[in-house]
This record gives C-alpha cells, structure tokens and sequence, in this order.
C-alpha cells in the first residue's frame, strides 16, 4: 500500500493554531499561578482580569489573521481542509462571538466564583471546532469539529457547579447531543457506504455519475439532516434547547446560541451545498417543513415566557428557522443571507445577553420580565442599549436584525418561495410581542412601590469590559443596520462555489 | 436646489435636536422643550421654501437626491417630492412643531425621553413623505412605530401598554405583507429590465399581469388599510387615539394615518392601475361603511377623545372614497382633505387636551355651558367643530365638496351614501358642543376655569388661519397638486384605455386565481418571475 504524504499547509490553519496555543496557555497560567484561594470555593475569585484579557488578546490576533490570509479557494491537507472566502467569513463570525463572549464573562465569571483558567481554554477550544467546522471539506474533519465544539460545551454548561439547574443542563446538553452525533456519525457512514469517500467532492463527484436514486444514501442524508437538525435547534429537534439555555451560565448561554449554532449552520450548509447538491429536489422539500415548523413553534412557545433567558432560547430556536429560510432558497442570495444573518445575530444576541448578565446580577437571580420593571428610569443607557438589540431581534428598521431578514426574505422569493416568505414576516410580527414585553417592563411599568428601595435600585455595575463588548455589539447592530454594504459584499463573496 | 439638500435636512435635522438634547440633564427640562420647540420650528421654516420653489407646472419629482447607498441591492439613497407629497411634507414639519408646544404642560414627567421620541417621529414622517425608493420609504415605515410605540405606552393613559403593542402589532403586521410585495416588485422589475433597483418610478413602468397586479394590490392594501384605517381594520386607532397623549393624538390622527391614503397614491394607483379599477367597488363600499359607522360610532361615545378618535375613521373614508373615484376632483379633493383633516381633528384633539389640562375628564357629562367660563375657547371649538363637518367658509367645506362631486361622477349611489354621513357629522358635532359648551354650568368644578392661555392661542391659531384660507382660498394649495394628480390619473387611464381586452381575458384569470390556494400560486411565481 503506498502512502500518500499529505500536503501540510499551515499557513492555512494559522488562526487555528493561534487559538489553540492561547488556549493552553491559559489553562497552564492558572495552572502554574498561586491560587487565590477563595476563586475555588465558590466565593468572589480575587483572581485577576488576566485571564480573560489573555484570550481576547488571543481571539483578536487570530482574527487579525484571518484578515491578512489571502483570498482564494485552497484546499489542502490532502483534500480534508478548505480555506475559501465562506470558511473565511464563518470564521469571523465564530472569532467576533468567542471575543464578545469572553468580555461578557470577566465579571461574572468573578461574581460566581468560577474565574478558572479552564473557562476560557474551553471556550477557546470550542471555538477551534468551531473553526475546523467551518473550513472542514471532509465529513471526518467536521465531525472532529463538531466533537470538539460540543465536548467543550458539554462542560462549559455546567460550569457553575453550585447550581442545580446549570448541572441538568449539562447533563440534558450531553446526553441528547451524544445522542444527536450518533445520528450524525450515522449518517456520515451510511453516506460513505454509498459512496465510498467521506469528502464532499468525492460525494458529489460520486452522485453526479452515479444513479442518487440509491436509498442508502437517501438514508444518509437524512441523518445528516437529523444530526444538523439537533445542533442548529430546529424543530423537532430542538427540545434540549430552553433547559440547556436556562440552566447554563448567562455568558455560555449567549455563547452558544451564537457560535456553535453558526458553526453547525456553516457544515450543515457546506455539506448539503457542496456535497449533496445532486439531492436537491429532496433535501429542499424537507427543510422547508423544517423551517417553518422551527420558526413558528420557537415564536409561539417563546411568547407564553416570563424567563428571559427561556424567551431568548425560544427565541433563539426561531431565529434558526428564519436561518433555514436562506437555506430552502439554495441561491447566493440564500448563503450570503445566512452569513449576513449569524453575524449580525452574533452581535445582537450577544448585545442582549450582555444586559441579562448585568440585571441578572450575582446568581443569576433576576431573570424574569418583571426583573426588568422600571429599569429604563435607573439605567436609562442600559434599558436604551437592551431596546436597540430587541428592536433588532424583533427585526425592525433601522438595524441588523432587519437588513438580515430582508436578506433572507428577498433570497426566499427569488427562488419563487413566496409563501414560506410570508410564513416568515408572519412569524416576526408573532415574534414583536414577547421582544415588546421587556420593552414593556422596562419602559412601561412602574416598580412596585412596596418594594424597599435598595431593592428598587439594584446596583447593575458594568464593568469595562462588558461596556467595551456592549459599545462593540451596539455598534454592529447599527452599523450592519443602516450601512451595510460593506458586509453584504464581504458576504457576496463568500458564497460556496457550486 | 441641487446642492441644497434640502429634503434631508428637513428630515434629519430633527435628530440634530435630539443629539443637543441628549446632552442636557434631564433636571433642566425647560430647556429641554425649548430645545424641541426651536428645533421643530426651524424646521417648519426651512421646509417653508419647498413650497414657493415648487415648480407646479411639472409632475417630475422635485428637490432630488440621489446617491447609493447599498449598491449590491441596487438600493439608493433616493429622496424627492412631488404635488402629491409637498403639502403633506409641509404640514407635518408644522404641526410637529404645534404638537411639541401643545405638551408643555402636559407632559412634565420624563420630558427629555418624550421630546425625544416626537423628534424622531417626525424624522420618520418626514422620511416616508419624500422617500422615493421603496427600501428605503419602508425603512422609515418601520422605524416611525418605535417612537410612536413609546409615546403611548408611556405617557398614555390607564390602558396605555395594551393600546401601544396592539397599535405596533396591528400597523406591522400590515406592512411586513408589504415588504414582501416589495420584494416580489423588485425581482419581476428585475426580469424585465434587467436591473436590481428599488426606485419607485421605476416600478411604474413595469406591466404586470393582472394575476400578479391582484395579489401584490391585496399585499399594499393591507399595510395601506391598517394605517388610514379603513374598516374592518380600524380597531387598533380607538384605542391608540383614547390612550396616547395629547401630542401623540395629534400626530398620529394628523400624519401618520395620511401615510395610509398617501401610500394608496404612490405606489397601489400607479403601479397596479389594472387591480385597481377592480377594486373600486370593493375599496367604496369599505369606505361607505368606515364613513357611516364610524359616525355612528361618534354619536355614541361619551368621551370627548374617544369621539373625535371615530371620527377620524369617518374622515378617512371620505379621502379613501374620493381617491378611488379615480378623477381630478376627487383625488384632488381627497389629498386636500387629508390636510384639512390634519389640521382639524389635529385642532379638535389639541383643544380636547385643553379642557383635559384644566379638569383631567373627558366625560362629556363632566362639561356643560363652557361658553360661560371660556367664550373664547368656546368660539375657537366652534371654527373648529364647522371645520371638521365641511362647513362652508372653512376647509373641510372644499374637500368634501370636491370629493362629493368626484364620488357622485363615479356612481351616484356612492355619493348619496357618502352625503348620509355628512349629515350624521354635523349630529354628532354639534350634539357634542352642545353638551360640551352651550347651556348653563351644572357642574360646580367648571365654573372656575380659565380661558386659554397665550400658549394655547399660539398653536391654535396658526392652524385656524389655515382652517379659513383653505375654506376661502384654496386655490395656492390645489393649484400645487393639479399637474401631478392630472398625471397620476394618465398613468392609469393609459393603461386602462390599453389593456381594455387584454383585462377581460385577465378577469377570467383571476377567477380562477382566487379559488387557488397560495400555494399554487408560489409555483405560478417563478415562472412570471422568469418570463
């Protein structure tokens, strides 16, 4: 048997490898550190800032990298790993989410006691498989992605050990992912029985000659389907979703509904677009159930809510559905729409995570809609700032939130899917209320007067560092709402090539 | 002109007042109502030379500025006006400046968040009046019910949050249907010239099938029915008028329900002249109702605002009647109505809100031989109150008649229906001054009330001098939007006279259109999007 010598390209894994080594330089750090002892018994970490400081310092030169890679479509270690304008793209997205993520997280992660150097080396680490997600050309490298991604996950959602509700999520979180990844690996096999290659170009190679009436592969692709479906959150896949995003940490909440979702979004659309284009006819027909039922089953749960971070992950769940709108239309509109649409749901999901950190407070204890009463006449830059990023979710002029679903709306009808469009503005008129209901509270209600006033005014405390990632995400909001032609032509160009 | 650019400095000089705003502190609140009013009436002023440069002879959209802005849509930052948009322009920079004096006293609680919000509201009026491409028109479309959202739910009434997100609900609901007819518009446009382009004027030559004119005229309806409101989609306006603050009435009765009616000028008439021909008789009857139920409605109400809010729908279906009449008089008749409605319901809402000031009711029990205590506001309701039932002499009086003889040119049975509500108007109206105003004072709390103070005459009677001018002389104001009604008309006349046969084949079409589900019709799209 001869043994083929793969061609090794590292300049093309570059922002991979950048992250990876912060990531354990982080962990040894905290390792190699004298401990302040009370960051491990659960009382406020006396440990610096550092740690966070460090990765961001990390995230932002591995996204420094990824701007000065050359354009172009590359492949390379032997056909696994591909580096072109879309994994390009994703990756900026996964970078912006992990950054604003880590700024989110210096002072709560002190507030709860948790200010270990393992909380930022598994975000990171998770933001790698992230990475390899998004520029994997082979099943096996978007499965090595998606493991890391997930495993990483697994334990960041029960990070806050003390908590009985961040312990379900993590096991609910494991045990229905593991679950969802069998299907995937699954799917994955059948689909090289098929086949006989687990690259993608292999794949489509093989269905463009071959008969791809062949039901295994049939099969296959549905698994694919099943598997994708569970890490993107679509309905019916979706019933891990509420309690994972409930019980885990507010900044890993945030976290994952950004990242990770945009990375299985990333494979999902890679593999069906560059692998299995020759199936089409079918796959469409099947997501467009799927989008729909996504869309409106995450907008119609999420407005019975009163937990906030519950209503964001229902929330969460329908923004995936609209996702899956860009998806069924298969044009460049379509891909460019679902670029457009994480990336700017990175900065809005993000932006409100931030704000449910800080009136969460220690503990995470105010967490209802009614926690929010009053707020805009205590903090009135901090209930302005929440309003900008739900006006945005809700999708209204003049912001992100809007100009990424007229993306996605106007790909749906080029491709003559007028009534999924329709569908779709429907579900964001639904999906108006429950975002008004905070506004509601927080501009509409008078606290309670019964209330002591210390209770009344809560101190919110924002640190720098969250004040940095709220004027970042605040800014993307605006920026990506009223000019955003610079990024749709970044997004334009990234469309796959096929 | 060119280098001036005048429109969006109109637009977005509001905002400048917001940024100067923003930078006091929230204790100083005088300043900050001065801050407001003097923003609101420079702008009144710097909109005043729109007027006298308004070249009347042409229907070319004037004052045009272009620029892109997202190119890879074919977007462009693409703003003008026309006889039809110029004098709604101008009466929203005034009675935005009215509005803000009129709150003075109102509103003392939170005043810096409230200023703000009627600035940015009138950015958003402003915005859609001059828009002249369609992104961006629903941009401004949008962002409006922000503002207007926050006025009611925090300034309004008991009921103010459940009338804040049903009116945020109800409007959008409406327009994202539009959003997709919009979109639908712009790849037919681009099929058939081969450009991505959202210019309104563009849209104008397109020739879209009947099928297709039907359901995109349903889309633009919706959005258009909602706003004026047109019965049955009135339900929202009732709630919002009784709830929103004394400014916000004014506002939202005086502008934002012309967004309705102006929407059905520039884009439904033009661009769907075919659909609607065919919806004349659909679109009058829902007037006729709107106008007999809505007075009807007026009678029975025994809250002054709440009174005045129905009337609005009334009003309304009057300018709805006399635009689908589809003639000179009365399009003509139904745009200078939507600016004597402006400025009488607006006048009836602000002087409402004078006697609220002064007894905090509006129970027209409470009142009763005001004239006694306020003769002069007595006499200032009484202008007002001919104004808002088309007495002669005053405005209300020129665009009834012009869409009376407009509707009565369509179809006589029409326009004998739409005389009916007339006469319930002046029931309901005077019923009302009667209750209100006449007679002895029998309730013991008014019989100290002052009469209007020099504030309230200073934004009441700019309003009264138009309320006369136009009932005199409404000559300057016609003569503005003659051309562009004329060609407005052309422009669905031509395609009448043109498409006379091929419609009846079309008629056929749509029969069949109708009784298929939506879904037939996404398979049918593409392909009419291809051709």
């Amino acid at each position: 048997m001869e043994i083929i010598i793969p061609t090794i390209n590292l300049a093309s894994i570059y922002p991979e490898i950048v992250v990876t080594i912060f990531a354990i330089i982080v962990l040894l750090l905290h390792a190699f550190t004298p401990h302040h002892s009370t960051s491990y018994k659960g009382g406020a970490g006396k440990g610096g800032d550092h740690l966070g400081y460090i990765s961001f310092i990390g995230v932002a030169y591995a996204t420094f990298l990824v701007f000065t890679q050359e354009g172009g479509t590359e492949y390379s270690f032997n056909g696994l790993w591909i580096l072109d304008n879309y994994s390009r793209f994703f990756r900026l997205i996964f970078l912006l989410g992990t950054g604003l993520t880590i700024l989110i997280s210096v002072k709560y992660v002190k507030d709860e006691g948790i200010n270990h150097g393992e909380y930022y080396s598994l975000i990171l680490f998770a933001t790698v498989g992230m990475m390899i997600m998004g520029g994997g050309a082979d099943l096996i490298t978007i499965f090595l992605g998606l493991e890391l991604m997930s495993i990483s996950l697994y334990v960041l959602a029960g990070y806050t050990r003390n908590r009985l509700t961040s312990n379900e999520s993590s096991l609910k979180y494991f045990l229905l992912g593991s679950f969802a990844t069998g299907f995937l690996l699954y799917g994955i096999a059948l689909l090289y029985g098929a086949t006989g290659t687990t690259n993608l170009k292999g794949i489509s190679g093989f269905i463009a000659e071959a008969n791809f009436g062949n039901p295994i592969l049939i099969m296959g692709m549905v698994l694919l389907v099943v598997g994708f479906g569970f890490k993107i959150a679509s309905v019916p896949f979706h019933m891990w979703t509420p309690d994972v995003y409930e019980g885990a940490p507010s900044p890993i909440t945030a976290f994952m509904s950004a990242g990770p979702k945009a990375a299985a979004f990333a494979a999902f659309a890679r593999v069906f677009f560059e692998g299995l284009p020759s199936l089409q006819g079918v796959w469409v027909d099947l997501i467009w159930v799927l989008a729909v039922l996504t869309m409106t089953v995450g907008n119609v749960i999420a407005l019975v809510q009163n937990n906030v971070k519950r209503m964001l992950a229902y929330s969460s769940i329908a923004h995936a559905g609209y996702v899956l709108v860009a998806f069924v239309s298969a044009n460049e509109l379509g891909i460019g729409g679902i670029l457009y649409y994480m990336l700017a749901y990175t900065f809005m999901n993000i932006g409100a995570f931030g704000i449910i950190i800080v009136v969460g407070g220690k503990g995470e204890k105010k967490v209802n809609v009614d926690d929010y009463t009053g707020l805009a006449y205590r903090h009135p830059v901090a209930a302005a700032t929440m309003s900008l990023f739900l006006f945005s979710l809700a999708g209204i002029p003049p912001t992100a939130g809007f100009m990424g679903k007229f993306y996605i709306f106007s790909a749906a009808i080029k491709s003559g899917y007028i009534g999924l469009a329709i569908i779709g503005v429907i579900n964001s008129v639904v999906s108006v209320y429950y975002y008004l209901r905070i506004t509601v509270a927080m501009y509409m209600k008078e606290p309670e007067p019964a209330l002591s006033d210390a209770e009344l005014r809560p101190n919110l405390v924002f640190s720098t560092a969250m004040i940095i990632a709220m004027i970042i995400a605040a800014y993307g909001v605006l920026r990506m709402g009223i000019l955003p032609s610079d990024y749709i032509a970044l997004a334009q160009q990234s469309y796959l090539s096929f | 002109m060119i280098n001036f650019p005048i429109l969006s400095v109109i637009t977005y000089l509001p905002l400048v007042g917001i940024l100067l705003i923003l930078f006091i502190n929230k204790e100083n609140y005088k300043l900050i109502q001065w801050i407001a009013f003097i923003t609101a009436v420079v702008n009144f002023i710097i909109s005043i030379p729109l007027y006298f440069n308004f070249d009347s002879r042409t229907w070319a959209m004037q004052f045009v500025e272009k620029i892109p802005w997202i190119e890879e849509f074919g977007i462009s930052y693409h703003m003008g006006i026309d006889g039809i948009s110029l004098l709604l322009v101008l009466m929203t920079t005034l009675l935005s400046a009215l509005a803000i004096l009129s709150t003075w006293s109102a509103v003392t609680e939170k005043v810096k968040e409230y200023m703000i919000s009627i600035l940015f509201l009138e950015t958003g009026m402003v915005g859609v009046f001059c828009s002249l491409d369609f992104f961006l028109f629903y941009v401004f479309w949008e962002v409006m019910l922000i503002p207007m959202y926050f006025i009611i739910g925090i300034w309004g009434g008991p009921r103010r949050v459940y009338a804040a997100v049903k009116f945020f609900i109800y409007t959008m609901s409406g327009s994202v249907l539009m959003l997709v007819a919009i979109l639908v518009l712009y790849f037919i446009n681009h099929s058939q010239t081969g450009v991505y382009t959202f210019n309104i004027l563009d849209y104008y030559g397109l020739n879209l099938p009947f099928g297709v004119q039907f359901w995109l005229f349903l889309a633009f309806f919706l959005a258009f029915a909602i706003k004026v409101p047109m019965f049955p989609f009135h339900t929202w306006l009732p709630d919002a008028h009784v709830e929103a603050p004394t400014a916000g009435s004014v506002i939202l009765a005086g502008v934002l329900l012309k967004m309705g009616t102006y929407g059905f000028l520039r884009f439904s008439l033009p661009m769907f002249p075919q659909a609607t021909i065919d919806f004349i008789p659909f679109i009058a009857w829902l007037s006729l109702i709107g106008i007999i139920y809505g007075a009807l409605l007026s009678i029975a109400q025994d809250d002054v605002k709440k009174l005045v809010a129905y009337s609005s729908v009334s009003h309304l279906g009057y300018c709805m009647l006399g635009m689908f009449a589809l003639n000179a008089h009365g399009i003509q008749g139904s745009i200078l109505q939507m600016i004597n409605h402006g400025f009488s319901t607006g006048a009836l809402f602000l002087m409402v809100g004078i006697i609220y000031e002064r007894r905090h009711t509006r129970l027209i029990s409470e009142y009763g031989g005001i004239w006694k205590v306020m003769p002069f506001f007595a006499l200032l309701l009484l202008v007002v109150a001919f104004s808002s039932m088309g007495v002669p002499g005053t405005n209300g009086f020129v665009g009834e008649l012009l869409i009376l003889i407009g509707t009565f040119k369509l179809n006589v049975w029409y326009g004998a229906v739409a005389t009916i509500g007339l006469i319930l108007g002046a029931i309901y109206l005077l019923w009302m001054y009667q209750r209100v105003i006449l007679g002895e004072i029998t309730n013991d709390k008014n019989r100290h009330l002052s009469d209007m103070n020099f504030r309230e005459y200073a934004y009441m009677i700019p309003i009264l001098v138009f309320i006369i001018w136009i009932g005199i002389y409404p000559k300057p104001f016609l003569d503005k939007m003659q051309v562009s009604v004329e060609h407005l008309i052309e422009q669905i006349k031509y395609t009448k006279d043109i498409d006379e046969g091929e419609k009846r084949e079309a008629k056929k079409e749509v029969k069949e259109l109708k009784s298929k589900r939506v879904k037939e019709l996404n398979s049918s799209t593409p392909e009419l999007l291809n051709s």
